[in-house]
């Protein structure tokens, strides 16, 4: 930072700054939204650690085996996946300023997004009609918390979206919502991070045990 | 009216849900209804409520808020210790085939409710509401990093202690023990609203706590006026960044541990329940998880306000700062390898019990030196006692004993002997009044007069130390006593006729802090009526060392008319000692954020919503929730949360201190 002197000090010490600008709005978004984010990882963390602990007690209940059918998870695990490069592109034509094309790509990941929410609870449906309940045994309270919280996530991330792509049509790319953008990409990219976790501990290691 | 139409709009609410026959709850309801009657006549006489509304409960003044959560820490402090002072007579009385006067479904109540409220609604704001005013004062900043969510934070705190206190009156609080383990706590065992008070107070609260946590993490990091190098920070300022990363990095966990157990209570799922594969030792694990580390969040910031009086009022640079960071940063990382202590009983084998013993052991190194570093700091200092320096002495001799027989529960086999008997209840109050209590009254007899413009009455200050001090000796000496005699904690009557004089003692000394409370009381109303001989001029009446006393007392919203320079730690003491002149022209408009009172409304829904699930009044719960969201997201439709200070104002301000400042030459 440059230190303006204010004249009548000149040749002692500088003790304040005579001229300055106040710190660019949103200087300290991006590090508490990160900061957040962790506090959120945390969450998952525990979830996972609770998954650990109690995803083998079937209590003479239905198992991983019995239950996941890998060929929806994967087509699901592609949704979250795609969604996550196609905001990347609503990002990419947001630097270049096309407000029409941010809004297509931003569109495009809310379509993912809402496929992968419908496809999960329709798993979730069948599996509970199949008497497969959160109340049936340690591990599915434990299954339904883990992949419900973070079904829960991808549609808190979902009404974020809309309302970002409200805000955008209504005022724009400017500098205030392009920041906004910024956090929901964190958030989203962070979710599809999760996904992974849960696609590999619970349902591919869960297939195999 | 159809019983299920007042079912679906009252939940489980019923005029049964009102204790009505609990002589003293209806007792404490009057008193507390018709104090609470006269507080809202009077505001509405003295048309007090729009001041308060748009200055302090839509400000988003971080100095402002703070003073709001202390307000809220004292007034939960006069319930909280209530709660102490009828366990303390419970267990004087009940001896000798006497039952005591509070019933079995009563006691509990009030034991889980003294901790819950010590702990989350008096401890927590105190040390939140400390941070909060001096931080962003220490590190020469405006405001917080987000001054918004400051004020949503707090309002989130009041929220939770809200519904705490509705407990009293309308239905009932957890009967099972300020951490409410499972199965206990669980639907089958505790089937009313006890628990669900518990969850939600807590949970609304958390929210405002993990907030204000992120908040003041980046305000520390990013908003350090130049030269403040992270080596030169106060070292309040260092154990306010070590608590509140560890605020982020705990919280979470008792958000996810209360969530498991409200599924548990209102899905049926089997996490923590004893058959269907649950494990209620994983809730246990999961909850100290949090809880070791937020005994360090208490704690670190208490010591920080220490390190700040003790080279005050010894006139001295804070001997060994380099260590004084490094031992809370050390302890900041072991604070998280120490949870399995709380239960070595558990029967997790010795080796893992080795394990954490030993990492408990440890912590007292870095806290070892610390408590020397302070020692050495007063060595040859011209020591001045006032009430924060005598808070702090009584801290150190306390904090020492506490300590000790810390380590002494921190061996395993000891631990098997004393695990949950009074000796542990006397370790952790003496390390907490000991070490937080004490600390935030000396960093309230410290700031008083940066915030408030003057000094506190010293002679009901004193008194009030006294009080408190020998009140807690007489209080807790006797539980260690009864403790290596084998008595456990929560016990409601007893047989042994021989240990009543133990209680009967310990019960005066909880008499004796009553009257120190009474005391500081006291001492706040006579500060405030002789505010005008005690009146703080200079904006520096302790001649200490750090940047927040360069200000006004108090500081003007804006803080620093012009933003400060720092060469070098404690750079008040620098720029006193080098001539620093008070710059009294050229001052531009500054850039402040506007007021707003979403916090307060998002709050209010969350209050709501909690009720709602409390009661299982659905329609409250569900509407309250879209509240919330509907207004939260209409915020982000507010672009224009700023605004700037005149350059007028600014001079006005500056020039009525350097009116002020001659008149004290």
């Amino acid at each position: 930072m440059t230190v303006a002197v204010n004249p009548t000090q000149a040749g002692e010490p500088v003790f304040y700054l005579a001229d300055e600008h106040p710190h660019p709005e949103g200087y300290s978004t991006s590090l508490g939204f990160w900061i957040y984010l962790m506090s959120d990882c945390l969450i998952f963390a525990i979830l996972f650690a609770t998954f650990g602990v109690l995803g083998g007690n079937y209590a003479a209940g239905p198992a991983p085996k019995d239950l996941f059918e890998l060929p929806l998870v994967a087509v699901n695990t592609s949704m979250l996946l795609l969604s996550s490069i196609t905001y990347g592109f609503a990002m990419l034509t947001m630097q270049q300023n096309k407000t029409a094309q941010t809004q297509m790509w931003l569109a495009i990941t809310g379509l993912f997004g809402a496929a992968f929410i419908g496809i999960e609870l329709s798993e979730f449906a069948h599996m509970i009609h199949e008497g497969a309940t959160p109340q049936r045994s340690a591990f599915l309270s434990a299954f339904f918390t883990l992949v419900g919280t973070h079904g829960l996530h991808v549609s808190c991330g979902l009404i974020w979206l809309v309302t970002l792509m409200v805000q955008v049509w209504k005022f724009g790319l400017i500098e205030a919502n392009r920041r906004r953008l910024m956090c929901l990409s964190m958030f989203w990219h962070f979710l599809d991070v999760v996904w992974i976790g849960v696609f590999t501990f619970v349902y591919l290691l869960g297939v195999l045990r | 009216m159809s019983p299920d139409l007042l079912k679906l709009i009252f939940g489980r609410l019923t005029i049964e849900s009102l204790p009505l026959h609990e002589p003293i709850v209806v007792g404490t309801f009057a008193v507390v209804a018709t104090g609470g009657l006269v507080m809202l006549a009077g505001l509405t006489y003295f048309r007090l409520w729009g001041y308060l509304w748009s200055e302090w409960f839509t400000s988003v003044d971080h100095k402002r808020i703070g003073i709001m959560y202390m307000i809220l820490g004292i007034v939960m402090l006069l319930r909280g210790f209530a709660d102490a002072l009828m366990m303390r007579l419970q267990q004087a009385l009940a001896f000798g085939g006497s039952e005591g006067y509070l019933n079995s479904h009563h006691y509990d109540q009030v034991f889980t409710a003294h901790g819950v409220i010590m702990i989350f609604f008096v401890a927590m704001p105190l040390v939140t509401g400390l941070m909060n005013f001096v931080v962003p004062l220490q590190i020469g900043a405006r405001d917080v990093s987000f001054p918004f969510l400051n004020n949503f934070s707090f309002w989130m705190t009041v929220g939770g202690a809200v519904l705490v206190m509705a407990s009293l009156f309308i239905g009932e609080f957890a009967r099972t023990g300020w951490l409410a383990y499972p199965p206990l706590s669980n639907i089958g065992y505790s089937p009313d609203v006890g628990v669900d008070y518990y969850i939600w107070g807590l949970q609304v609260a958390g929210v405002g706590t993990t907030l204000s946590g992120i908040n003041l993490i980046c305000t520390i990091v990013k908003l350090r006026c130049p030269g403040m190098t992270m080596m030169r920070m106060p070292v309040f300022t260092w154990t306010a960044l070590c608590t509140n990363v560890l605020i982020v990095a705990s919280f979470p966990v008792l958000t996810v541990v209360l969530a498991l157990l409200s599924l548990d209570r209102y899905v049926g799922t089997n996490f923590f329940t004893n058959d269907f594969g649950g494990s209620p030792m994983m809730y246990v694990n999961l909850i100290w998880i949090w809880g070791h580390p937020e005994v360090y969040i208490l704690v670190l910031p208490a010591f920080g306000i220490f390190s700040e009086v003790t080279s005050t009022f010894s006139g001295k640079r804070l001997f060994g700062y380099t260590s004084m960071v490094y031992a809370t940063v050390v302890i900041t990382i072991l604070s998280y390898l120490v949870w399995l202590h709380h239960f070595f009983t558990m029967g997790s084998g010795a080796s893992v019990n080795s394990f954490f013993g030993i990492t408990t052991m440890i912590i007292s190194i870095p806290t070892g030196a610390k408590m020397f570093n302070w020692l050495f700091t007063m060595y040859r200092g011209r020591i001045r006692f006032e009430l924060p320096m005598m808070w702090t002495i009584a801290f150190m001799l306390t904090f020492v004993l506490g300590g000790m027989t810390g380590v002494l529960l921190a061996v395993p086999p000891a631990d098997f002997v004393l695990h949950n008997s009074l000796f542990l209840i006397a370790h952790f109050h003496n390390v907490i009044i000991g070490g937080v209590v004490f600390g935030a009254f000396a960093g309230i007899g410290y700031w008083f007069p940066k915030a408030f413009g003057f000094k506190l009455d010293p002679f009901w200050g004193k008194l009030s130390f006294w009080f408190w001090v020998t009140g807690f000796y007489l209080a807790f000496m006797p539980l260690y006593v009864l403790g290596l005699m084998g008595v456990t904690r929560r016990l409601r009557v007893f047989d042994d006729p021989s240990l009543q004089i133990w209680f009967i003692v310990a019960g005066i000394g909880a008499f004796l802090v009553f009257l120190g409370i009474l005391s500081m009381l006291m001492q706040f109303a006579v500060s405030f009526l002789r505010r005008e001989q005690l009146k703080d001029v200079t904006g520096d009446p302790w001649d200490a060392r750090t940047l927040e006393w360069a200000t006004s007392s108090p500081p003007p919203a804006y803080n620093f008319a012009f933003t400060p320079v720092v060469h070098d730690n404690d750079a008040w003491w620098d720029m006193k000692k080098r001539g620093y002149q008070r710059p009294l022209t050229g001052f531009k408009p500054i850039h402040m954020p506007s007021s707003t009172g979403t916090g307060i409304i998002l709050a209010g829904f969350a209050t709501a919503m909690g009720f709602g699930l409390i009661w299982y009044i659905w329609w409250l719960a569900a509407a309250s929730f879209i509240a919330m969201l509907a207004v939260g997201i209409g915020h982000t439709f507010n672009y224009h949360r700023d605004f700037d200070i005149p350059a007028d104002d600014v001079i006005r301000a500056e020039d009525a201190r350097t009116k002020l400042l001659a008149g004290a030459k």
